[in-house]
C-alpha cells in the first residue's frame, strides 16, 4: 500500500484519535453486472480508492480517521475531472505532506491518463504543496504513473 | 580330526587378520562391514576382533591406533547387542581409558561409547563412570559437530535406559552436562540438547544449586534467531528450535524469577519476532506456574502488555497479547489459596479495570475497542474473573448507553456489551440465582428494546445479537420480556427492502429463539403471523400492489423461520398447506397440481426424500422399497392413506408427463438406500428406467431416469447382472446415438452411466469414457460432451453422493485424469480446427476440478496446451483456462515463470475481451504474476504498467478495480521492502 509503515518505537503524535466507522465494500448492482452498461466514474469510486490507504502513525485507514471522506471528493467523469480535500487528524500534523502525496500517487497510478492532475487539497482551500523539495519533486514525477 | 578343526579355526582368523589389515593400514571403508557382519552371523566373536586388531590398538602412530579402534567402534555399533556382560566391563575400561588419549583418537573413542550406551548388558554403575569420564576428559566445545552430537547421543541413551543411576549422581550430572552444552552452536546438536534439558527437568532429576547455570546456558539463545541456509538437507527450521527451546523454558516454575524479567525486555524490544516469541513463552509458562512466580512481575506484565495491546501495529502482537492476558488471569484464578493470603486475581483484575475503564467512556477513539478486548480476554479466563469484570463493565457500559445519544456511539457500546454477555455463557452457574447478568436483567433488557426502536439500522442489528445472546441464558428472560421481545422481532420480520440485512438477521434470532421458547412464540407469534397471512389472502385475491405482495413473502418467511421446535411446527405446517390450497383455489383448480410438478418444486422434493431414506433403519427401508417399486411400477396405490385417486399411476407406462416427472421422486428415494437393501424387482424396474431415459417427450423425466439408472448401477455389486444391466444400457446408448430424435437423450444416459462407473473404478468406465471423448468431435453434441466432462469430475448433489451410500473412490479424480488426459491431448491434436475448441473445453474441465498437488507435476506437459487454450477464441475455455493458471501462478511460481514471456502478452490480450467475466479473469491473473520471481518480471514491469493503464478506463467498474489492484501491484515490484 502506498504510503504505509509505521514510524516504529517513537512517541506517536496522536495516541488516542477519533475513529470513524469504515464503509462496506461496495455492494455490486445487477447494473454492473451487465456487461452492456457502462458505469461511470463516481465519487464512491474514488474514494474507495483512497480509503484503505494506511495512515502513517496508525495502523488505521484514512477512513478510519476519518482523514477523506467521501463527500470531499469532487469527481467529473465526462470532464476528466477530479479533486480530494483532506482533513490530518490533529492541525498542523507534521504528517499532512506525507499523507497529501500518498492519496496523489495513489490516485495517479489508478485512474486512467485521461484525468490529468488529481488536484488534492487541505480543507481550508490551501491547494497541497510539498515544502520538502525531495517530496515535491516526488509528486510531480511521471514514473508515478 | 583335532587337528584339521585347528586348520578350520585357523583359516578364518587368518581372513579376519587381513580384513582388519586391509582396513587399517590399507585405508579401506569396506572391510569394517564385512567383519561387523561376521561377527553378526558368528564367524567371529568380539574378542577374536580385538585380538585381530592386537597391536593395533596400541600402535605408538596416533593414527593408526585411531584407526584400529574406529574399526572396532564400527563392529560395536552394529553387534552392541551380542556382547556380554564380562566383554561390556572389558571393553567399557578401554574405552574410558582411551577417552585420555591423543585427540584424533577421541571421535573413535565416543562412537564407540555411543554403541556401549546402547547395550543391554551393561552392568550396573557403569554408565556414571562412562559419563564422569567424558566430563572429565572430554572437552565437548571444542569437538567437531558430527563428535559433539554423538556425546549428546550417549547421555540421552543413558537417561533412557539407566535414569536411577544417573539421578544418584545427584546434581553433579546437572553440572556436567552444563559444561558439556555451554556454547552449543549448531542447530542440530541444539534440539537435542533442549530435549535433554527438558528430560532432566521433566523427569525430576536433581539441579541442586544449578538452576540458574541450567537457565542461563539454555535461556542465552532465546529469542531464537535462525534463518536456515538455502537446500539445507536436514531441514530444521527456525520454528523446531523455538519450540524446543520454549518446551525448556516453561517446564518448570523454578525458571520464573530468571525468565520472567527475560520476558518482559524481549516484549519491550523493538523486534516483532521478539515479542511474538515472549508473549507465546508466556502463554505457554501459564500452565506451570501459580500465583507465588507470578506475583512480583504482574504489574511489569500487564503494563508491557497493556502497551502491546494499545499501541501495537501488528494484528498477531495483539493477538498474541490478548492470549497471554487470558493465560495469565486463568493462572491466578486456579490457584489454591491459603486462608490469609492476599488473592492475586483481585488486585491484578482491579489494575487492568482501572487502566481500561475510563477509555470504555469515549466510544469513538481508538482506545475504546483494544480496552474491550483486554478486558474481554481477562474475563474470559474464569468465572470468578468473569463475575468481577462484569458486575463493574455492565454498568459502566449501561450508564454510558444512556449517556451518548448518538446511535454510532450507542452502537459500538452495544457491541462491547454484547462481547461480555456472549462470555456469560462459556461458564454454567449452577446456582442460577448468583449469576452477574441478573442483576442488571431488566436494564438490559430496556436498553436492546430502546436499540431495536432506534433509528439506525446497525443499531438494530446489534440489538438483534443482543437479543439472541440473552435468551440464550437459561432462565433469565421473564414471560413479559419474551412477549416485548417477541413484538420486536414480528415488527422486524416485517421491514422493507431497504433494512433487508435486518429482516434476516430478526428472522435467525427468532428461529433461534423459537426453539428455546416454543410456548411464547406459539402464543404470541403464531396467532399473530396466521391473521396477517389470512389478511394477505384477501388481499392477494383482490390483487393489491406489490407492497401487499412482499409483506405476504414476509409473512411466509417469518413463519418458516420460526418453525424450529417441533411443538411449532406442528401449528405452522397445517396452515402453511391450508395457505397454499386457499391460494389456489382462487385461481384455478388444478394450478395446485401444477405448482407441485415444477422442476424447482420437484427437485425440493426430492432432496428432502434423499436425505431422510439416507437415515432409514433397515427395516423401514426394506418396507418402503416394496410399497414404492411396486407403486411406480404396478401403481400400487394401497399403502397410501387417502388412495383415492382419479386415474392409475402408471408413470413407465402411457401415464401422463405429469406422473413421469414423479421420477424424480423414485430416483431420490431407491438411489439414496443403503447398498444392503435389496429392491424387488429390479431387472423390471431398470428396463423400465432405460426405456424412460431414453424417451423424447420430456427431458426432465428421461434426465432424471437416466440418473436413477446410473445411482442403481453404482451400488449394484460386480456380477453378471450388472453385466446385464450394462449390455443393456449400451445397447440402448448405441441405438440412441445412431440418428434419430434422441441422440441428446441417448447422450444424457450415456454421460450418467460412465460417471457411475468412473467413481466405482468399473474396467468399462474406460470404454465408455472413450466413447465420450469421441462425441467430442460430434459437430451436434460435441458442446455437450465437453461441459459433460465438468459433470464426471464434480460432486453431485442429489444421487451419486457419498452420503447417499454410492460407491464413491476417494481418488477417482485423479484416476480419471491419469487415464484419460493424455488421449484428450492427443485428441485435440489429431481433431479439426473447428472441434479443437470442446476439447480444450473437456481438458479444462477435468483440470479445474483437479486437486492442485496432484496437476503441479503434470504442469511441464500440459502447460503448452494451457497457453494454447488462452488463444481458443471460445469464452468458457478463456475463462476456465484463466481460472485454472491463476491458483497455479500462486502455487507454482516457478515452474510458471519460464513461460513469463507468453503469460504476459496473452493475459495482456485477453484484458481487452469482449466478456466482461474474460476481461476481469484475466486481470486476476495480471496481478497473480505477481508472485512470480521478481527478477524475471522486472524487464516487463514497464510494458505491463503501460499496458494495465488501458483497462483503469474500462468502462466496467469490476473490471476497474481488478485493474486498480493488479496495476498497483505491478508498481510496488522490485521496490524496498515488498
Amino acid at each position: 500500500m502506498v504510503g504505509g509503515g509505521g514510524v516504529g518505537g517513537g512517541l506517536l503524535e496522536n495516541a488516542n484519535p477519533l475513529i470513524y466507522q469504515r464503509s462496506g465494500e461496495r455492494p455490486v448492482t445487477a447494473g454492473e453486472e451487465d456487461e452492456q452498461v457502462p458505469d461511470s466514474i463516481d465519487a464512491r469510486e474514488i474514494f474507495d480508492l483512497i480509503r484503505s490507504i494506511n495512515d502513517p502513525e496508525h495502523p488505521l485507514t484514512l477512513e478510519e480517521l476519518n482523514v477523506v471522506e467521501q463527500v470531499r471528493v469532487q469527481v467529473s467523469d465526462p470532464e476528466s475531472t477530479v479533486a480530494v480535500a483532506f482533513t490530518p487528524t490533529i492541525p498542523h500534523c507534521s504528517m499532512a505532506t506525507l499523507i497529501g502525496l500518498s492519496i496523489k500517487v495513489k490516485l495517479l497510478r489508478s485512474l486512467p491518463q485521461r484525468f490529468k492532475a488529481p488536484v488534492i487539497s487541505l480543507p481550508d482551500g490551501r491547494a497541497h504543496y510539498p515544502r520538502d523539495p525531495r517530496l515535491r519533486a516526488c509528486s510531480e514525477q511521471a514514473t508515478c504513473r | 580330526m583335532a587337528a584339521a578343526a585347528a586348520v578350520e579355526a585357523a583359516a578364518p582368523t587368518d581372513a579376519l587378520w587381513g580384513l582388519v589389515h586391509d582396513f587399517v593400514m590399507g585405508q579401506q571403508e569396506g572391510p569394517a562391514d564385512q567383519v561387523a557382519a561376521d561377527v553378526k552371523s558368528g564367524n567371529y566373536t568380539v574378542l577374536q576382533v580385538v585380538e585381530a586388531l592386537g597391536s593395533f590398538l596400541e600402535n605408538p602412530e596416533p593414527r593408526t591406533r585411531a584407526r584400529g579402534i574406529q574399526l572396532l567402534s564400527q563392529v560395536l555399533l552394529q553387534c552392541h547387542s551380542l556382547l556380554l556382560e564380562k566383554e561390556v566391563v572389558h571393553l567399557i575400561l578401554f574405552y574410558e581409558n582411551r577417552l585420555k588419549d591423543h585427540h584424533l583418537v577421541i571421535p573413535s573413542v565416543l562412537q564407540g561409547l555411543k554403541a556401549l550406551s546402547l547395550c543391554v548388558a551393561l552392568p550396573p554403575g557403569l554408565a556414571v563412570s562412562v559419563l564422569k569420564a567424558i566430563f572429565q576428559e572430554v572437552h565437548v566445545q571444542s569437538l567437531p559437530q558430527v563428535d559433539r552430537h554423538t556425546v549428546y547421543n550417549i547421555i540421552t541413551n543413558f537417561m533412557r535406559t539407566r535414569e536411577e543411576e544417573l539421578k544418584g549422581l545427584g546434581a553433579d550430572f546437572t553440572f556436567g552436562f552444563i559444561q558439556v552444552m555451554d556454547g552449543e552452536k549448531d542447530p542440530r546438536n541444539l534440539l537435542v540438547a533442549f530435549r535433554i534439558v527438558h528430560d532432566l527437568i521433566s523427569r525430576d532429576y536433581s539441579l541442586g544449586p544449578f538452576v540458574e547455570e541450567l537457565f542461563e546456558v539454555t535461556s542465552c539463545y532465546f529469542p531464537i534467531d535462525f534463518t536456515p541456509p538455502p537446500n539445507d538437507p536436514y531441514g530444521i527450521q527456525r520454528e523446531d528450535l523455538i519450540l524446543s527451546l520454549r518446551s525448556v523454558l516453561a517446564s518448570t516454575p523454578r525458571f520464573a524469577e530468571f525468565l520472567l524479567p527475560l520476558l518482559i525486555e524481549k516484549v519491550d524490544s523493538e523486534i516483532l519476532s521478539a515479542k511474538l516469541d515472549s508473549l507465546q513463552t508466556l502463554n505457554a509458562c501459564c500452565a506451570v506456574y501459580g500465583q507465588k512466580e507470578l506475583k512480583d512481575f504482574l504489574p511489569s506484565l500487564w503494563a508491557s502488555i497493556r502497551r502491546e495491546v494499545f499501541q501495537t501495529a501488528s494484528e498477531r502482537v495483539e493477538a498474541e497479547g490478548l492470549a497471554a492476558l487470558h493465560s495469565l488471569t486463568v493462572c491466578l484464578s486456579r490457584s489454591v489459596l491459603s486462608a490469609d493470603a492476599e488473592d492475586l486475581l483481585d488486585s491484578f483484575l482491579s489494575n487492568i479495570l482501572q487502566d481500561c475503564r475510563h477509555h470504555l467512556c469515549e466510544p469513538d477513539m481508538k482506545l475504546v475497542w483494544p480496552s474491550a478486548k483486554l478486558l474481554q480476554a481477562a474475563a474470559g479466563a474464569s468465572a470468578r474473573a468473569c463475575d468481577y469484570i462484569t458486575s463493574n463493565i455492565l454498568p459502566l457500559l449501561l450508564e454510558q448507553f444512556h449517556k451518548h445519544s448518538q446511535s454510532s456511539q450507542r452502537r459500538t457500546i452495544l457491541e462491547m456489551l454484547l462481547g461480555f454477555l456472549k462470555l456469560q455463557q462459556k461458564w454454567s452457574y449452577e446456582d442460577k440465582d448468583q449469576r452477574p447478568v441478573n442483576g442488571f436483567k431488566d436494564q438490559l433488557c430496556s436498553l436492546v428494546f430502546m436499540a431495536l426502536t432506534g433509528p439506525s439500522t446497525q443499531l438494530q442489528l446489534v440489538g438483534i445479537h443482543t437479543l439472541t445472546v440473552l435468551g440464550a441464558q437459561p432462565d433469565l428472560l421473564s414471560s413479559e420480556d419474551l412477549e416485548l421481545a417477541v413484538g420486536h422481532l414480528y415488527r422486524l420480520s416485517f421491514l422493507e427492502e431497504d433494512f433487508q440485512s435486518c429482516r434476516v438477521a430478526a428472522l435467525e434470532a427468532s428461529g433461534t429463539l423459537a426453539a428455546l421458547y416454543p410456548v411464547a412464540f406459539s402464543s404470541h407469534l403464531v396467532p399473530k403471523l396466521t391473521e396477517e397471512l389470512r389478511v394477505g389472502e384477501s388481499d392477494l385475491t383482490r390483487g393489491d400492489g406489490p407492497t401487499q405482495c412482499s409483506r405476504h413473502l414476509c409473512c411466509l418467511q417469518a413463519l418458516s423461520a420460526i418453525s424450529t421446535h417441533p411443538s411449532i411446527v406442528r401449528e405452522t405446517l397445517p396452515l402453511l398447506l391450508q395457505h397454499l390450497c386457499q391460494v389456489n383455489k382462487e385461481k384455478e383448480p388444478s394450478v395446485l397440481r401444477k405448482v407441485l410438478l415444477e422442476d424447482e418444486v420437484l427437485a425440493a422434493m426430492a432432496s428432502v426424500i434423499g436425505t431422510a431414506t439416507t437415515h432409514l433403519s433397515p427395516e423401514l427401508a426394506a418396507q418402503s422399497v416394496t410399497h414404492i417399486v411396486s407403486l411406480f411400477l404396478d401403481g400400487n396405490v394401497s399403502f397410501l392413506p387417502e388412495n383415492s385417486f382419479p386415474s392409475r399411476f402408471q408413470p413407465f407406462q402411457d401415464g401422463s408427463s405429469g406422473q413421469r416427472r414423479l421420477v424424480v421422486l423414485l430416483m431420490a428415494f431407491v438411489c439414496s438406500l443403503p447398498r444392503n437393501v435389496e429392491i424387488p424387482q429390479l431387472n423390471q424396474l431398470m428396463r423400465e428406467l432405460l426405456e424412460l431415459s431414453c424417451c423424447h417427450s420430456c427431458p426432465f423425466s428421461s434426465t432424471a431416469a437416466a440418473k436413477c439408472f446410473a445411482g442403481l448401477l453404482n451400488k449394484h455389486p460386480a456380477g453378471q447382472q450388472l453385466d446385464e444391466f450394462l449390455q443393456l444400457a449400451v445397447d440402448k446408448v448405441e441405438a440412441g446415438l445412431g440418428s434419430g430424435p434422441c441422440r441428446s437423450q441417448a447422450f444424457t444416459l450415456l454421460l450418467w452411466v460412465t460417471k457411475a462407473l468412473v467413481l466405482r473404478y468399473h474396467p468399462l468406465s474406460s470404454c465408455l469414457t472413450t466413447r465420450l471423448m469421441g462425441l467430442l468431435s460430434d459437430p451436434e453434441l460435441g458442446p455437450a460432451a465437453a461441459d459433460g466432462f465438468s459433470l464426471l469430475m464434480s460432486d453431485c448433489t442429489d444421487v451419486l453422493t457419498r452420503a447417499g451410500h454410492a460407491e464413491v473412490r476417494i481418488m477417482f479424480r485423479q484416476r480419471f485424469f491419469t487415464d484419460n488426459v493424455p488421449a484428450l491431448v492427443q485428441g485435440f491434436h489429431a481433431a479439426p480446427q473447428d472441434v479443437k475448441p470442446n476439447y480444450l473445453k473437456g481438458l479444462s474441465h477435468v483440470l479445474n476440478r483437479l486437486p492442485k498437488p496432484v496437476l503441479l507435476p503434470e504442469l511441464p506437459t500440459l502447460l503448452s496446451l494451457l497457453l494454447e487454450a488462452l488463444s481458443c477464441p471460445d469464452c468458457v475455455v478463456q475463462l476456465s483456462t484463466l481460472s485454472c493458471l491463476q491458483p497455479l501462478l500462486l502455487e507454482a511460481p516457478q515452474v510458471m515463470s519460464l513461460h513469463v514471456d507468453t503469460l504476459v502478452t496473452k493475459f495482456l490480450n485477453l484484458s481487452s475481451s469482449p466478456s466482461m467475466a474474460v476481461r476481469i479473469a484475466a486481470l486476476q491473473c495480471m496481478h497473480a504474476l505477481t508472485r512470480l520471481p521478481t527478477p524475471v518480471l522486472l524487464p516487463y514491469k514497464p510494458q505491463v504498467i503501460r499496458a494495465l493503464a488501458k483497462p483503469l478506463d474500462d468502462k466496467k467498474r469490476l473490471v476497474r478495480k481488478e485493474a486498480v489492484s493488479a496495476r498497483g501491484e505491478w508498481f510496488l515490484l522490485g521496490s524496498p521492502g515488498s
